[in-house]
């Protein structure tokens, strides 16, 4: 009861800072608002990125939306594992296959199945490189083909590794930006290999064009 | 009520009395032009104006929250005009701090400096302490690609967002003699003359506006539109020369200087925004764009409207 309360409250001051800090902006695809239940796959170089993506969208689609995290991480110490279970219920995946009791992609679909919207990131770890994207893992597909009615909606989030770059711990105010694209979904017949490589092309496109930012 | 209270409530009145005007002509023209809310320009101009509303209104909240109220309003602004600056420009990693310095030390320090009134220590602590602590920040982060470049644009993001901008409550520590207690009219005065100058010379070029005046760095600014604005936001400041120590003949002159500061000010903005490849410089104020499009006269009237009135008028 009162961790609930609690989890709710801090739901709210995370949210407000992000937006302080941020004063992040989404920009929706011009076929209006992502479906009601979704799947957001977001470019990742920061812890926050999830927060902003959760931030800007309008508290119908909020309200569904788990992030999918990596359990080692977020299960690391009382308040991560509070922040991760109670404030933002993710979905806690096993990222070394070593270490699995579950498969992350059974776990990612019975969320679906009870309703949730899912935030995930399919480079499957925090982009540190100079490149724009990282390779994507195949979990996206293999979720896609699991579960292939719903909407996978790219989501490009502008700025933010700038905000709090790794190694950091102090943020700095920038404007962000989280540029939301047209839904798609896993063709029948379409090959591991060319569904990933239009997710990764769609949300590419979402990109800014490149400034001289980090020439 | 004081005098200063009945200036400024006449002062509000007639703001007050000159948006009721300018929306009930919005709401004609929306009926008349753009009743499916497809005439881009009218439905702009009426965003313009309800922002306009929701800015008096946090002036004169600033205002009858007295000095303390105007310090926090120009620090947010600095600190929002700052985030937008900062955006825009190149940093790297290594200026982390540097820009963290920027926004959780140089920017309340400078604040802080204005409301224990240490002018003399404000008056160069961003100009010379923040100037050479800055890039010693940076320094030993070792980078030196584009170094000379990121430093600079940081000190002058500095400058421009944080202390000029804060040169507009800098004018509540004059004391000019007569005229104590009634330094906040000034700030009305300064904002006054700036931004009805800007909102004045959108007007005479939309009515006349056919020569461009600087097509490369702002195609919608015209002759007639600056000759037309300064003119008449000048002539307006004159009369309000009841407000300030001046007589009508300096009111006159300072409003044609701020004007002219201002007008040149919008145009070396518009020449970093055309330079980074950015209409706006951000989206905090529906219809006008950024913080900074809106501040960007104010920033460069408001450190010489104060320093021309600290000259001649104030003791200290």
């Amino acid at each position: 009861m009162i961790r609930d309360l609690l989890a709710k409250l801090a739901s709210v001051a995370i949210m407000m800072f992000a937006r302080a800090l941020t004063a992040a902006r989404a920009l929706w695809h011009e076929s209006g608002l992502p479906p009601r239940q979704s799947v957001y796959f977001a470019n990742h170089s920061s812890h926050g990125d999830f927060i902003l993506i959760w931030a800007v969208l309008p508290p119908w689609l909020r309200q569904r939306a788990r992030p999918v995290a990596g359990a080692e991480y977020w299960l690391k110490s009382k308040l991560t594992s509070f922040i991760g279970r109670d404030v933002f219920n993710a979905v806690l995946i096993e990222r070394d296959p070593a270490a699995r009791t579950s498969d992350p992609v059974e776990q990612m679909a019975s969320a679906l199945d009870e309703g949730a919207s899912l935030i995930v990131f399919p480079e499957g770890t925090r982009n540190q490189t100079e490149a724009k994207l990282l390779p994507f893992k195949s979990g996206l597909y293999h979720l896609a083909r699991k579960r292939p009615d719903v909407a996978l909606v790219p989501v490009w989030i502008n700025n933010l590794n700038r905000v709090m770059p790794k190694g950091e711990f102090v943020p700095i105010p920038l404007i962000c930006t989280i540029n939301f694209g047209e839904p798609l979904k896993v063709e029948p017949d379409e090959s591991k290999e060319d569904f990933i490589a239009r997710a990764q092309a769609a949300l590419l496109s979402l990109a800014p064009a490149q400034t001289d930012n980090d020439a | 009520m004081s005098t200063t209270t009945s200036d400024m409530v006449t002062l509000l009145l007639g703001v007050g009395g000159i948006l009721l005007f300018a929306s009930s002509v919005g709401y004609v023209l929306q009926r008349k032009l753009s009743p499916d809310g497809s005439n881009g320009a009218i439905e702009n101009l009426n965003a313009r104006i309800k922002a306009w509303w929701a800015m008096v209104f946090l002036i004169a909240i600033a205002f009858i929250a007295g000095r303390v109220g105007v310090l926090l309003l120009f620090a947010f602004c600095s600190f929002a005009a700052l985030r937008e600056f900062i955006t825009l420009i190149n940093t790297r990693r290594a200026d982390h701090w540097a820009i963290a310095a920027a926004f959780f030390l140089a920017l309340p320090i400078n604040y802080y400096l204005l409301w224990a009134e240490e002018y003399g220590i404000y008056a160069i602590f961003i100009p010379v302490y923040a100037f050479l602590l800055m890039p010693i920040i940076a320094v030993l982060r070792g980078d030196t690609q584009n170094f000379l470049l990121r430093i600079s644009e940081v000190q002058w993001a500095l400058m421009i967002c944080v202390f000029c901008a804060s040169h507009v409550p800098a004018l509540l520590t004059l004391q000019i003699p007569g005229y104590e207690g009634r330094n906040v009219l000034l700030i009305a005065f300064l904002v006054i003359v700036v931004q009805s100058s800007d909102v004045l010379q959108y007007v005479w070029g939309k009515l006349f506006g056919r020569t461009k005046i600087a097509p490369k760095l702002s195609p919608s600014k015209t002759v007639e539109g600056f000759v037309g604005g300064v003119a008449s936001a000048t002539l307006l400041g004159t009369s309000l020369w009841w407000i300030t120590p001046f007589t009508p003949l300096q009111a006159g002159v300072m409003s044609l200087i701020i004007t002219l500061m201002g007008f040149f000010g919008g145009l070396v903005m518009s020449a970093i925004k055309r330079d980074r490849g950015v209409k706006d410089w951000g989206h905090l104020i529906e219809g006008h764009g950024g913080l900074i499009d809106r501040l960007d006269s104010v920033v460069f009237s408001a450190p010489i409207f104060f320093h021309l009135t600290r000259y001649w008028w104030s003791l200290t």
